[in-house]
């Protein structure tokens, strides 16, 4: 990236923050709560874009992480433990689990591996669903309380919007500050070749453990911000189809890159929000739209800009390279 | 003495065929060795049973005196050993500087402080100095999809190199470099030979280019060592000559 673009980049992203902080407030309850949502659901999105994106790890288990997030949330606050407590519990909870889950991945790949976490992906809804006295069953868990920070009550829409966008803004830089570590090239490495990852020193098994802990991590943060999000928590919302839908937002917006969650989850969420005035239909345009984006764009949104840049780049080094051609024939016609 | 790395007995069967079969040779320190002999005589199957690729079904291979049979490729790396494929292997999304980097980076630190500590950890001047030996200084920001082939074969083989390996493994280095490139690439190797005394072991089919830049070669037929010895002494060895050089 050059300077200029880095500028771009870095002046966009403060016009984007400038108006998610002020753009919500003349919103009413409910597009707050679905600007919350797709906050929330960018959270989860990164984490499946570090493990899948970045390290090449496929995953469907990334809804079952946010569920788990989620519910250590509701059972801590509901019991009268502060929310950051909870956020801890969470991110811990989630990242063990997550590490244990990455064993398979140090045995089988692809679409085995997706079936390994398929099942875990059930199993942990058949914890939510059966264990009732943990989870409450079917019924779930209600009036999960939103907290009081520095003595403000979030309880109202705009106040927890800003405690969602806090997050996301605390994990966006985390993770930028993560991929251009070591641990970046690392996970690229992985993704990209293994053997050759392996022959450099990188430790593929330790950093795809790591992939899938720290992805399932910030699957369980996004959880715990949702529960009081909600206030209400049942097995229903952590399905499968939540982690299809996950997955959906990562390829969309562009796995890989790094303003591909945020993208992805903007369409995934807010999309069918905005084709709702094509009534009972609206689904059928959602998925008809979202299925020419791929077909027209397999690497999501970003994967359009990053050809088109690509490309301008290697229009402008061909020519200089011709240019430094020309400049020597003319001196050896000299 | 000790050697550097001393292979005994290697053999590495595939169901009934033997594709290495009892083979045993040594390196010593700042040695340049050169295995040569026909396509599928066993060179690189040896290489991946060294550098822990391929588990052998049989021997022992040492560094420094001690037993590395069976270790882990990231492993070896960590205690020096490094390599280059017969195949390009370089990272096409990274510039050619943030692949040297990479190539390096795992020597540095433990794994918390590589998270907490500079994006380079630390490498960038070392990054920047193997650039300049292998002349790829106006590539430097370049990535290496957008290198020719012979450049990304400088690349892959400086990327060996990062780490300052006691043992380096070069697999066909000079395979579809552009001969232009070849006699600079030589000296490349041996500036590093000299300058990090490095000890190198190659594999190559290009006997012009082996010849001149080994101190001593082992030559494979079917699996087995064929021969043993200096440049002179291999091409006035009548059964090289028969198996693999030719009249």
């Amino acid at each position: 990236m050059t300077r200029a673009q880095r500028l771009l980049v870095g002046a966009g992203g403060a016009v984007v923050l400038a108006a998610l902080i002020v753009a919500p407030i003349s919103l009413g309850r409910y597009g707050l709560y679905v600007l919350s949502q797709w906050t929330v659901m960018t959270i989860a999105a990164i984490g499946l874009n570090l493990t899948l994106g970045y390290a090449g790890q496929v995953s469907l288990a990334q809804g079952a992480f946010v569920g788990i997030g989620a519910y250590a949330a509701a059972i801590l606050t509901s019991h009268g433990y502060p929310l950051a407590l909870a956020i801890v519990v969470a991110l811990a909870l989630s990242f063990v689990v997550g590490w244990l889950l990455g064993y398979p991945a140090l045995r089988v790949q692809h679409h085995y591996l997706a079936f390994v976490t398929l099942a875990f992906s059930t199993l942990a809804f058949l914890v939510f669903r059966n264990e009732e006295w943990l989870t409450g069953g079917i019924y779930g868990i209600s009036g999960v309380p939103r907290p009081t920070l520095f003595g403000f009550s979030t309880n109202k829409p705009l106040p927890f919007y800003y405690v969602c966008l806090s997050g996301l803004a605390i994990v966006t830089l985390a993770f930028w500050g993560l991929v251009r570590s070591p641990w970046g090239r690392a996970f690229l490495a992985l993704r990209e070749n293994p053997l050759r990852a392996a022959s450099l020193g990188v430790d593929t098994r330790r950093y795809t453990l790591m992939a899938f802990a720290i992805g399932s991590a910030l699957g369980g943060f996004a959880g715990a911000l949702y529960a009081p999000l909600t206030q209400f928590i049942d097995p229903t919302p952590f399905t499968l189809a939540l982690s299809l839908n996950l997955l959906m937002m990562v390829i969309i917006g562009g796995s890989g890159f790094f303003f591909g969650p945020f993208v992805g989850a903007m369409i995934a969420v807010l999309l069918p929000e905005w084709l709702r005035f094509a009534d009972r239909y609206y689904l059928i345009f959602y998925a008809v739209l979202v299925m020419l984006l791929l077909i027209y764009s397999p690497s999501g949104v970003l994967g359009i800009l990053d050809r088109y840049l690509r490309s301008r780049n290697a229009r402008a080094a061909s020519a200089m390279r011709a240019s430094a051609q020309a400049g020597l024939s003319d001196e050896a016609v000299r | 003495m000790t050697h550097v790395l001393e292979v005994t007995n290697l053999r590495k069967r595939f169901g009934g065929i033997a594709a290495v079969d009892g083979v045993s040779f040594h390196v010593d320190e700042g040695e340049i060795l050169g295995i040569i002999g026909p396509n599928g005589c066993g060179k690189s199957t040896t290489f991946n049973c060294i550098l822990g690729q391929l588990a052998p079904s049989d021997g022992e291979v040492l560094l420094d005196g001690r037993v590395i049979t069976g270790m882990r490729p990231s492993e070896l790396n960590r205690l020096g050993v490094s390599r280059t494929f017969q195949l390009l292997q370089v990272f096409p999304q990274l510039t050619v500087r943030e692949n040297l980097i990479l190539a390096g980076q795992e020597h540095r630190g433990t794994m918390l402080t590589r998270l907490f500590g500079a994006p380079d950890a630390g490498l960038g001047p070392e990054a920047e100095r193997m650039i300049a030996v292998f002349r790829l200084d106006h590539l430097t920001h370049t990535p290496a999809s957008e290198l020719s082939y012979g450049q990304q074969k400088l690349l892959d083989a400086a990327m060996a190199f990062m780490a300052g390996p006691r043992l380096a493994l070069l697999d066909e280095p000079t395979a579809g470099v552009n001969p232009t490139m070849l006699s600079d690439f030589k000296e490349r190797l041996r500036t590093i030979n000299r300058e990090q005394g490095a000890t190198f072991v190659v594999i190559e089919h290009n006997m012009e280019f082996v010849m001149s830049l080994c101190t001593r070669l082992v030559v494979m037929a079917e699996g087995k060592v064929l021969a043993e010895g200096g440049p002179a002494a291999i091409r006035a060895n009548p059964a090289v000559v028969e198996a693999y050089l030719g009249h």
